[in-house]
């Protein structure tokens, strides 16, 4: 029987109730973080901790991997900036005492891939990451966010964070997507609703009967993409299928432990009435294969869409869009499914799973590529699942290059960049100007329509190409 | 942290939304990992500054001759959306900028801002463009923030009021540092570890 002090509480809020350490002023609160995920790019963190002198004070809770730099070629091919970047977090966590996953070590690959994978990511706890998408790590019922070298630093020396706390919107999704349609569309779909700044201030928790049908990997992609709506948090309530893929990793409750942690991610739910600052409800059902044309999260359409005409888009003024149009080299109202690709990308934290990749093959089985591409799995896990399966078989047969796992395309940082002017169909993020190298012109969208892109060399519907 | 409590200095418009921290620093400017602070200047808006050979873009708003010390930037929505990359806050501050104003910000960048003294204000999209556009009218004109007193005052004397969290302004106010304000609590993150290790015994690792 509710009392009055059994207010229905979200998700969310039962995460972030029970990590408060203190109330400060202001309504922000004192957080703990149980979790914590390094890439290279927390040397200015270490600096800044070796500054002021301080240690890392639960240097158990921290995982290291190299992503970002790591090369997708053989280990000899690293840059000099990567070498430098990767021996540098190697010394950092060497002097820290934090575990760290070397590129070539059986357990590397990106970040927020390997954080899931080796069980580190955990329902009910707090984690950040120096990296926007570490919402990804929501799909396991956790409040995990991305944050600048400043507040992994503070995070690492005091294990807490004053936070002030988000809205939380629920995005409810129901009914079963149409083949070949998948998380990346669906997600694609919600950002051209609610815009590329229509959850900044929230946390987004995904639920309904669609997510419920989801595999861990489709749950990901989901709330890796929550923050190109704005948000900095996407979660998913743990259930069975949650429970099923953490069952046994490395970081994960052992056996000793398991039924005591079940018992309390069982109770990892929002609960009936809860209420929430905003709530969305969409039917999966009609959602088709998406696409981004533009330089912004605002800028996704159909695929059987065109590019805008002027004064069509949500926030942009003319010397916006014909910016955008000149950088992307389009035409007001040319079809999608017409524009032609150069170079194609599978792989990011986004879709980089086995589950993209198995998706990708089906498109590509028997066919060949007429663009040059790279196909990076996640992580060395990933890699060695997809060779068992024998899908590097069929990326290669069609003429794509099998990489080794790391962020590569998505960020160019470890120089895996497309030359100016290419359109490179990708899986990864973010198509912002000079994201993908300068001048390069990036088509967002999901591994199977990436696939089907590269067979076409150009834009096509993914659904049209496997009904032939 | 300096403290921070007014700026009465010239004011750059950037009239497009979703300015994202791509823009704001691309990566290639990223790869040295060992940058001391204070070095960050060059790289603010590299693509859009320089073009390919280096040379500067005579028409890009930062590098005409009024904004050139601008330490005010007034931008549209969702200024620093994108990337978590917190040099996009230092690229801003080295160039000089103090003060952003904008319809919108991006959650991350709004913290990354907050950890490095530089004040963001967020005013109506209406306000904005109003102030943009007398920027442009008038190139290096002045625009005054008041922190204490949460005011915008536009080249045209006109006040505009804007709201900020008291935690944000008096740790503005004072050049307070959030993690000595963390380690404060000592105690209570002991309190609260003991706790969790008895409940949730799992976590700890």
């Amino acid at each position: 029987m509710p009392t009055v002090l059994s207010i229905p509480r979200t998700l969310f809020d039962k995460i972030w109730d029970a990590h408060v350490v203190a109330d400060g002023p202001a309504g922000y609160q004192l957080i703990y973080v149980d979790r914590i995920l390094l890439y290279e790019g927390a040397a200015p963190s270490f600096a800044m901790l070796a500054k002021r002198g301080l240690k890392i004070r639960k240097p158990t809770h921290v995982l290291a991997v190299a992503d970002h730099f790591a090369a997708s070629g053989p280990l000899a091919s690293l840059s000099s900036a990567g070498r430098e970047a990767i021996d540098q977090l190697e010394r950092a966590c060497r002097e820290h005492g934090v575990a760290y996953l070397p590129p070539d070590h059986p357990d590397q690959g990106i970040v927020h891939v390997i954080g899931p994978e080796t069980g580190f990511t955990l329902p009910g706890t707090v984690m950040i990451c120096g990296d926007s998408h570490t919402s990804t790590n929501g799909a396991f019922g956790c409040i995990a966010f991305g944050v600048g070298a400043t507040e992994i630093a503070n995070g690492l020396a005091a294990q807490c964070l004053w936070q002030s706390k988000p809205r939380v919107m629920r995005i409810n999704l129901d009914g079963k997507s149409a083949p070949w349609v998948g998380a990346k569309d669906i997600v694609l779909e919600i950002i051209r609703r609610i815009g590329a700044s229509g959850a900044t201030g929230y946390a987004i928790e995904f639920a309904g009967e669609t997510v419920r049908a989801m595999s861990m990997e489709s749950r990901m992609t989901l709330c890796n993409m929550a923050i190109e709506a704005g948000a900095r948090f996407g979660l998913i309530a743990p259930d069975e299928t949650t429970f099923a893929w953490l069952r046994g990793r490395r970081f994960s409750p052992g056996p000793g432990s398991w039924r005591a942690a079940m018992s309390a991610w069982r109770t990892l739910a929002s609960d009936v009435g809860a209420r929430f600052d905003t709530e969305l409800a969409i039917s999966v059902e009609n959602i088709v294969p998406m696409v981004s044309w533009g330089t912004s999260l605002d800028d996704v359409a159909s695929i059987t869409a065109g590019v805008p005409n002027a004064g069509a888009s949500r926030t942009t003024g003319d010397a916006v869009f014909q910016r955008k149009l000149h950088y992307m080299g389009l035409a007001p109202g040319t079809r999608l499914e017409t524009l032609p690709i150069d170079r194609v990308f599978i792989g990011s934290c986004t879709n980089s799973r086995l589950e993209d990749l198995r998706i990708a093959a089906a498109v590509l089985r028997g066919q060949r590529a007429v663009v040059p591409g790279l196909v990076v799995p996640g992580s060395q896990a990933v890699r060695r699942a997809a060779e068992a399966e024998g899908l590097h078989r069929v990326f290669i047969d069609a003429g794509l290059v099998w990489a080794q796992p790391g962020c590569s395309m998505c960020c160019a940082l470890n120089g895996d960049a497309a030359q100016p002017g290419e359109r490179v169909a990708s899986t990864s993020n973010r198509n912002f100007e000079g994201r993908q190298g300068p001048g390069v012109r990036t088509y967002l969208m999901s591994p199977a329509m990436a696939a089907a892109a590269a067979v076409a060399g150009r834009i096509t519907d993914v659904r049209k190409l496997k009904a032939r | 942290m300096d403290p921070f409590t007014r700026v009465e200095a010239v004011a750059a418009p950037m009239d497009a939304a979703n300015i994202d921290t791509d823009q704001i620093i691309p990566i290639h400017q990223l790869r040295d990992l060992q940058r001391p602070h204070g070095d960050y200047a060059r790289s603010l808006f590299h693509n859009h500054r320089f073009g390919p050979d280096g040379s500067e873009d005579p028409t890009f708003v930062l590098n005409l001759p009024a904004y050139r010390q601008a330490r005010i930037l007034v931008a549209g929505d969702n200024f620093g959306c994108g990337s978590s990359r917190e040099m996009a806050v230092w690229a801003l501050r080295d160039f000089g900028f103090r003060v952003l104003i904008a319809s919108g910000f991006g959650d991350i960048f709004l913290r990354n801002c907050a950890m490095n003294g530089v004040l963001t204000v967020t005013l109506p999209a209406a306000t904005c463009g109003a102030l943009r556009r007398q920027l442009h009218e008038a190139p290096g004109v002045v625009v005054s923030v008041d922190l204490p007193n949460q005011t915008v005052k536009g080249p045209d004397g006109v006040l505009h009021a804007f709201e900020i969290d008291a935690f944000r302004k008096a740790c503005l106010l004072r050049g307070m540092d959030e993690l000595d304000l963390a380690l404060e609590q000592a105690v209570a993150i002991v309190a609260w570890e003991a706790d969790r290790d008895r409940v949730s015994p799992w976590v700890a690792l």
